[in-house]
């Protein structure tokens, strides 16, 4: 019973981080209607930004600590707000009149771009690289449970931001904004909305929230490389999907789902398989409710 | 697309010009070698570490004169650590560039796609450190200066499990999608259990590129194995050891020669600590070859040599040794002088091919003790 409930734990660890990175997926999607295949790549941007920014900030604070931690956090998600700001500008923005698969090989063409620029040995180089210790690390035991305290930061973390965007998104005039332009973004261009400025901050911060999350993946998982945001990039866009794209909460939830799903496939039926059968139980849940767990049904106008 | 049609005509017409022109010429005074290697990608480090032993080879044998009285020239194509890469490179290396002779790859999966290649074009290939079996299988044209996974699993490892280890009941986690890793599993399962009262208690699986073990680890430690076997890549052996220590399991994390690398510890830390892995080459070996090697080797590159390094540098020193016995670059006598090689001085221990044209040497274990690998001891065949 011990190892179940081990399971479950490792399970919800592995899903709040797929949660944190669903969560800025399905915001740029539920606003703009667009899939931003390069925020895996933002993702990884993020804890590379942490790991070269770690020597520097420890000059002022302490780290591993709390604050430094945060600091940190801090500086990469702003330094990455505006990478995903010029990303927007450069390679989406020229395409926005175009069709929406136009923008969607483009934002695959980006992702390429960023890993194998970034493999490049004058830029990170393609060798892993092992992520300083950022904040401090106590294992926590529950009888013969095992728990680590960064697992419960992500958990804290991943809820804070969900609480943080959906009142940004329902309780803001920017967020006002926001909405008013996934909803007609001719009609709130002529309400007197400026659509740049929106969509830059939509990128800008679905960037931020890429990089909290490769700041905390890399937390959980020490070793970063160039190629690292492809995977969960895939999985947390499935998340997006199952939890019904552009819905906040629903991303979470999907999030949670897949990593319990897979850790358990993996610990109990077959570690080959794992992905396979998780993915295998996800498109059984999309037969049944095709827009996802909370995702509104939407009816094409023909 | 007619505008299109006739620039893709003029940039056809270009091509095709400048390839021919590539081709005409009418005499080479260089020999050309052809290597391929993952600079980049998953296992970039290996592909640079072996590339960085092959290049200070190429280097020592032109700054000695170059071989039968002309240069080497070493060009490399990266295959991006992907499969279907190396094949391409391969093609590419042989059919306009026109190389002699192919040194490659670190990953058996690799070479096992350019092997078909080079053996269809009579091109002699060496592969520095791909040890699976299958590899000189391919064809009488593959040969190879390591030893062989069934000599590193069945022999090496299930003996130092077995013997310095008295483990009796060990778990095996392995990377499926690496042709190495499941080898060096089945061959250790097999060395292992052919001794009484000893099994495998439980298998798990994951896949390279992986971050997350602790569900495949919970069900080992619900197992509670003597010891746990890792036949991987570095890159994900730091993130297991981590998580296996953070779940509570204790027992000594062993592995092979894909342990190898200095970011394997910079990841790991201390979880690592006084878990084993086998090797080819250890900086402590006091045999003058070696230790020259290891003088040059930081001079050029400003860091001690690995096994790779070691391996890749051999791969080059036993080729030219080849072409000089042979006297020609011939595809076949290079081949011919190869196969006949005996008691080669290479920097990673005595070479001698055999009938099968792999190396048959001996291997190391060390131990990860206060971040750095001390060596154990030698396992010879």
């Amino acid at each position: 019973m011990s190892e179940f409930f081990q399971q479950l734990i490792n399970g919800l660890a592995l899903g709040s981080i797929l949660a944190l990175i669903a969560l800025g997926y399905t915001m740029v999607y539920g606003i703009l209607r667009f899939i931003n295949f390069a925020h895996g790549d933002v993702f990884m941007l993020g804890a590379f930004a942490g790991f070269y920014l770690a020597p520097k900030v420890a000059t002022v604070l302490p780290l591993p600590s709390i604050g430094g931690g945060l600091a940190v956090m801090t500086i990469s998600m702003a330094i990455c707000a505006v990478i995903g700001i010029v990303i927007e500008k450069l390679a989406y923005r020229p395409l926005r009149k175009r069709p929406k698969l136009t923008v969607l090989i483009t934002a695959i063409g980006v992702s390429l771009l960023i890993e194998y620029t970034c493999q490049n040995s004058h830029v990170f180089g393609a060798a892993p690289k092992s992520f300083p210790l950022l904040i401090p690390d106590y294992p926590l035991k529950l009888g013969t449970l095992s728990l680590n305290s960064n697992q419960i930061i992500v958990l804290a973390v991943t809820l804070a931001l969900l609480l943080a965007l959906r009142f940004i998104v329902l309780k803001t005039k920017i967020g006002m904004a926001m909405r008013a332009l996934a909803f007609n973004p001719e009609a709130a261009a002529l309400m007197g909305i400026n659509t740049d400025v929106v969509i830059s901050f939509t990128f800008g911060l679905g960037s931020a929230l890429a990089a909290a999350a490769g700041i905390l993946f890399a937390v959980n998982y020490p070793s970063i490389d160039p190629l690292m945001g492809i995977l969960p990039g895939l999985k947390a866009f499935v998340a997006a999907v199952l939890g019904g794209i552009g819905n906040l909460p629903g991303a979470a939830l999907g999030g949670i789902i897949i990593g319990v799903t897979e850790t358990f496939v993996a610990g109990y039926i077959s570690s080959t398989y794992r992905d396979a059968i998780a993915f295998g139980i996800l498109i059984l849940i999309l037969l049944v409710r095709p827009s996802g767990l909370l995702g509104k049904k939407e009816i094409e106008k023909v | 697309m007619k505008k299109l049609s006739g620039q893709f005509i003029a940039a056809a017409v270009m091509a095709v010009s400048l390839f021919l022109s590539g081709c005409g010429k009418p005499h080479e005074d260089t020999i050309k070698v052809g290597e391929f290697a993952s600079l980049t990608g998953s296992e970039a480090t290996f592909g640079q570490s072996s590339h960085n032993g092959t290049q200070l080879a190429v280097d020592e044998l032109n700054a000695a004169g170059g071989v039968l009285g002309k240069k080497i020239q070493l060009l490399t194509e990266d295959d991006q650590s992907q499969a279907g890469q190396s094949a391409t490179a391969v093609r590419k290396l042989i059919s306009s560039d026109g190389v002699v002779a192919m040194l490659g790859e670190v990953a058996s999966s690799r070479s096992l796609e350019a092997a078909p290649i080079c053996q269809q074009n009579k091109i002699p290939m060496i592969s520095p450190s791909s040890t699976n079996p299958k590899v000189t299988q391919v064809g009488d044209f593959i040969f190879r200066v390591c030893f062989l996974d069934s000599f590193q699993g069945g022999k090496v490892l299930a003996g130092f499990a077995n013997n310095t280890l008295k483990a009796r009941s060990v778990a095996v986690l392995k990377d499926v999608k690496s042709d190495y890793s499941v080898g060096l599993a089945k061959f250790f399962e097999d060395g292992f259990t052919a001794g009484s009262e000893r099994n495998i208690i439980v298998e798990q699986n994951y896949s390279g590129g992986d971050k997350d073990f602790n569900a495949q680890l919970t069900s080992i430690k619900a197992a509670n194995p003597d010891a746990i076997f890792v036949p991987g890549y570095y890159t994900e052996v730091g993130l297991i050891a981590i998580q296996a220590r953070q779940l509570g399991i204790t027992v000594p994390i062993f592995g092979g020669d894909g342990w190898e690398s200095p970011v394997l510890v910079s990841i790991g830390g201390a979880a690592l600590e006084g878990d084993y892995f086998s090797t080819h080459f250890s900086p402590d070996d006091v045999s003058p070859t070696a230790q020259d090697f290891v003088k040059h080797f930081k001079e050029k590159f400003g860091t001690a040599p690995d096994s790779m390094s070691a391996l890749g540098y051999d791969s080059a020193m036993i080729l030219a040794d080849a072409m000089k016995r042979a006297g020609t670059t011939d595809g076949v006598k290079v081949r011919d002088a190869l196969a006949a090689e005996k008691d080669f001085h290479g920097v990673s221990g005595n070479i001698t091919i055999d009938p099968d044209r792999n190396a048959s040497k001996s291997a190391v274990i060390v131990v990860i003790k206060d971040g750095e690998f001390k060596y154990v001891e030698t396992i010879s065949p």
